[in-house]
């Protein structure tokens, strides 16, 4: 296995060399592995965090995106997992999770006091590994206000290891917890599992992979060279029962009572009401991030300090040593300078527009929002080859596609990953362009904003359908957990924020400077005049758009909201302006996504992807302006018959594709007959 | 019958559920055959909510029409 995120060279021994792990990680020698490890929403980051204070290092889990936190603590180190229900190889978060576990010397397991049932069995799971356990027994104060009691000292003396009340945001018994670490034992194991697992155990040496392999985990079975066993369903059956008998024997909970929360998050569920809330909520998000941020902060980030005390200064300071003129002072203090407008565009124009983005993503993570708009969705997601989850990478996609199409691994199967990447590069702007969209249409009027959504949509769902016509195979079915709703802690929603908008600098800076670097180049070369009347046949003849548009799209292809401020230069009417933003939106998703398509994916649906995105955005645009032009003509198009016409041209599309596959004689999936009745 | 069927507010038993990963995922969540559970929600044509004490998941509506219920108890 290759290393990766290089680290000192230093004399100790590391994470990977127990045969499980490929994650690399400085351990001092006789520093201890304490693993954290918990189910979702059990309050694990915020233990993390507390627990570690600011020195903390991330790794990349090699083959994965995920990013494992580890840090000192004391003499010891500290490994953070990822939030899962179980430990097995359902996803590459239980891998992970899995591989971590079974390497570690003590496991700290957070569960949430509320929900004792759901969490236990993960920490029957570890207990049943054999490796020392402490319980934290987190949210006690949420569990008492629900008017739960839980008998600490009785489940401590059942589970066979210590469990110690916290309220993690309060950092209510971290001193307890680390006194905990040093007495911490295996726990009992789950009935029936003690002969099973002491035989096996012999055989591979050690009982965390024993037990895996008992209950049919591939891998590990791989590793040691043996078959997978086929005791899973008899496992978890066992298990589930005695964390039934732990709960009914250590909890004490009153009858129901009805709170906010849960009447709010039944609304959030049914469409009459759901609907509503989740409409409400992005209108929410359009004024604080579209009005607010896009308009007052940017103004003020963008022109006053970036556009008139910036560049001003650092061209001054730059034109000192080398003519402005010059090859180079063209590529750093030019039009698109790397040191002018590409700073301007990054500091000014996109890190406001990214935290607020964030902001909102992080708020609705922590609130237990994200799942309820996955079963919302659910119904609609179906029609076009996915479930409900695939909301999730949608979502975020609307924060950076790059980032939702690494998050498209949730999805079950290849099929769905598949769909799901080509809708996020094709029909998803990104928060970077929405933002530069947003502020564009706001000065256009309210049917010109319908103009551009509905397209948007309607090639959403038209290019959906008929992926999932055309591509064989049956998607999988939702099975998602509702947490409780809760109102997110503000610490930890800004910490999200700021780590997830320093990433995306981090990620996007150098290839916002290759960008601007190649466009400059052109500039220079005259490349970019060649190139403009190369195109002026699609961009003039066929979109209607100025000639000088071409610079915006190939400004696109490097960032697609480098692509769209592009636009923002030109004299371009109220109808070319929603033109060449549908067919800016539809454009190649940027080359950071390009390059994570084409690894997901292969070369193969790579190129069908990025060619796919060419075809569709230039047919979608130069439909609507034709259509304009038949409707009312390019000064007062009729946005109301533009849009009939351009849907039923969809629908006449969706039809032709069924017809196809039934003439071909092929079945129909299951989730696309459910559309038709 | 099966879980598509079942209103908001009716108690059910889950007697099969077909699908051996699914099996192993919904025992974790406390959703094995032979429980009794709640039918908490009912999305019209979309996913069924059904919730267990405080535990709630919600299944998609082709995964809920291969698992078989018991009405009542």
């Amino acid at each position: 296995m290759k290393h990766r995120g290089g680290h000192r060279n230093q004399q100790c021994h590391r994470l990977r060399h127990h045969h499980n792990l490929a994650l690399e990680i400085e351990i001092p020698r006789d520093a201890r592995r304490i693993v954290l490890a918990g189910n979702p929403n059990t309050g694990k980051s915020v233990f993390f965090n507390a627990l570690t204070g600011l020195y903390v290092d991330v790794s990349n889990y090699p083959g994965t995106t995920l990013e494992i936190a580890h840090s000192r603590l004391g003499d010891d180190v500290l490994i953070d997992t990822p939030g899962v229900y179980g430990i097995s190889s359902f996803n590459d978060e239980e891998r992970i999770a899995r591989d971590i576990i079974l390497a570690a010397d003590v496991v700290l397991n957070v569960v949430n006091a509320v929900h004792l049932e759901r969490d236990l069995f993960l920490t029957q799971q570890i207990i049943d590994t054999g490796v020392p356990v402490v319980v934290a027994l987190n949210m006690a104060d949420e569990a008492s206000a629900h008017g739960i009691e839980i008998d600490t000292e009785k489940l401590s003396e059942m589970l066979g290891v210590p469990v110690i009340p916290t309220v993690a945001v309060k950092k209510q018994g971290f001193g307890a917890v680390k006194a905990a670490l040093s007495r911490a034992t295996p726990g009992k194991l789950t009935p029936g599992l003690v002969e099973k697992l002491r035989e096996a155990a012999n055989r591979v040496g050690q009982q965390g992979d024993a037990l895996l392999i008992l209950e049919g985990d591939d891998a590990v079975a791989e590793r040691h060279g043996v078959e997978p066993g086929d005791e899973r369903e008899e496992i978890y059956r066992r298990r589930r029962e005695r964390v039934n008998e732990l709960v009914a024997a250590v909890v004490r909970e009153p009858g129901c009572e009805s709170r906010f929360g849960a009447v709010l998050g039944r609304w959030m569920l049914r469409p009459l009401t759901g609907i509503p809330i989740l409409l409400f909520t992005f209108f929410v998000m359009y004024q604080v991030i579209g009005v607010f941020i896009a308009q007052t902060v940017v103004d003020f980030t963008e022109d006053e300090i970036m556009a008139e005390m910036y560049e001003p200064l650092i061209s001054g300071l730059v034109g000192r040593f080398i003519a402005e003129d010059s090859v180079i002072g063209v590529i750093l203090i030019g039009e698109f300078g790397v040191l002018t407008m590409t700073v301007t565009y990054i500091l000014g124009l996109l890190l406001p527009l990214i935290v607020g983005f964030y902001f909102f993503l992080a708020l609705f993570e922590d609130s237990g929002y994200l799942p309820r708009i996955a079963t919302l969705a659910d119904r609609v997601l179906t029609g076009i080859g996915l479930n409900g989850k695939a909301v999730i990478p949608f979502i975020l996609g609307f924060g950076c596609v790059t980032m939702a199409t690494l998050t498209t691994r949730m999805l079950s199967t290849e099929r769905e990953r598949r769909i799901a990447i080509f809708l996020l590069g094709l029909a998803i702007p990104c928060s970077a362009q929405l933002a530069v969209i947003a502020g564009m249409l706001a000065g256009l009027g309210a049917a010109y904003l319908v103009m551009y959504v509905l397209v948007i949509l309607i090639v959403f769902l038209v290019v959906g359908t008929v992926l999932n016509t055309i591509f064989s195979g049956t998607s999988t079915h939702l099975l998602i957990d509702l947490p409780p709703l809760r109102v997110p802690r503000l610490g930890n929603v800004l910490k999200k924020t700021g780590n997830k908008a320093f990433g995306f600098l981090r990620e996007a800076t150098p290839l916002f400077v290759i960008g601007a670097v190649l466009v400059s180049l052109m500039q220079l070369s005259g490349g970019l005049a060649a190139i403009q009347r190369a195109v002026a046949p699609v961009t003039v003849g066929w979109l209607n758009l100025p000639m000088e548009t071409a610079t915006a799209f190939i400004m696109g292809i490097v960032r697609r909201d480098f692509g769209a401020a592009g636009l923002l230069t030109l004299e371009l009417t109220a109808l070319q302006t929603v033109v060449a933003l549908i067919t800016i939106t539809l454009f190649v998703p940027c080359i950071a996504s390009v390059f994570i398509i084409f690894k997901e994916r292969g070369w193969k649906d790579g190129i069908l992807i990025w060619g796919g995105t060419w075809l569709i955005a230039f047919t979608v645009g130069g439909t609507v302006m034709q259509l304009s032009k038949v409707f009312g003509g390019d000064s007062d198009p009729d946005v109301a018959l533009i849009l009939a016409a351009f849907a039923g041209i969809g629908g006449v599309i969706v039809l032709f594709f069924r017809l196809i596959k039934c003439a071909s004689g092929l079945k129909v999936p299951e989730s696309a007959q459910a559309v038709k009745k | 019958m099966t879980l598509d069927l079942v209103k908001r507010g009716q108690s059910l038993t889950i007697t099969n559920i077909p699908d051996a990963l699914i099996r192993a995922q919904a025992i974790r969540f406390g959703i094995a055959e032979g429980e009794t559970v709640l039918c908490a929600e009912v999305v019209p044509a979309g996913p069924i909510v059904i919730s267990k004490n405080k535990q709630e998941i919600a299944l998609g509506r082709g995964l809920a029409r291969q698992i078989t219920v018991d009405l009542g108890r």
